[in-house]
């Protein structure tokens, strides 16, 4: 599998409940987590529920998701049988595109997808992206009806 | 009472590359110390200089996260599982 493969895959219903957790969450970044299933320690591109989460950080430069709605998403998978394979956040005034805070941060998460969400226009702009070794790669994205 | 604790990738260098161990303590506070005293590379990882947890891990007694309990004072029992887990932080 490539370093930027997967596809990822989320349903209409699942972009509308990041986008509009993105937008509830002004002024402040907002975030949460991706479950879904796994091949290998590899996410398939596909999710099976998305977790909208606290910022802990209540910031709109920074975010850390709330340890509690991450436990809660880690039981969550568990018990699907799936992992958490990816998180978003909103870049209120920014691209939807990682920025070195986040690179920093992936090293924690290498096999994560990374997806933000860009509120900076009038248009949301979502965007999906690997970050390894500090390198990003861009991934697809295909909404699903 | 012994635990068990499980590390994430990056922490299970500092523990011979083990995903989990087992730890003995009744506190998780006591289980860090009984872990560090066999693993002392861990210990800058789990606790910091003012002696809580370190702000870029989480640490879960099973899914429960113990800055909401007692932090480094709560309780652990026989076959309870420790799990400590990089916080998702970004800017």
């Amino acid at each position: 599998m490539g370093f930027a493969s997967p596809t990822l895959r989320l349903a209409e219903d699942q972009y509308r409940t990041i986008v509009g957790h993105c937008y509830d969450g002004l002024p402040d970044e907002a975030c949460g987590l991706l479950i879904g299933p796994v091949s290998g320690s590899e996410p398939s591109g596909v999710v099976s529920e998305v977790r909208p989460c606290r910022n802990e950080n209540a910031s709109a430069i920074t975010y850390r998701i709330d340890g509690r709605d991450q436990g809660a998403a880690m039981k969550a998978a568990r018990e699907r049988g799936h992992e958490i394979v990816g998180c978003w956040h909103s870049h209120t005034h920014t691209d939807a595109y990682p920025s070195p805070t986040d690179v920093e941060q992936a090293k924690y998460y290498p096999e994560w997808i990374y997806v933000l969400v860009s509120l900076r226009d009038d248009d949301p702009v979502l965007r999906a992206y690997r970050i390894r070794d500090d390198t990003i790669a861009e991934c697809q994205v295909v909404l699903d009806g | 009472m012994p635990v068990e604790v499980r590390l994430p990738t990056l922490l299970r260098p500092h523990a011979g590359g083990s995903a989990s161990v087992s730890a003995a303590g009744a506190t998780v506070g006591e289980v860090f110390a009984d872990l560090t005293a066999r693993y002392p590379g861990l210990a800058d990882q789990l606790v910091d200089e003012s002696g809580s947890i370190h702000k870029f891990v989480n640490v879960y007694r099973n899914d429960d996260d113990v800055r909401y309990l007692d932090q480094l004072e709560t309780k652990v029992t026989d076959g309870d599982v420790v799990s400590i887990l990089p916080a998702v932080a970004g800017g």
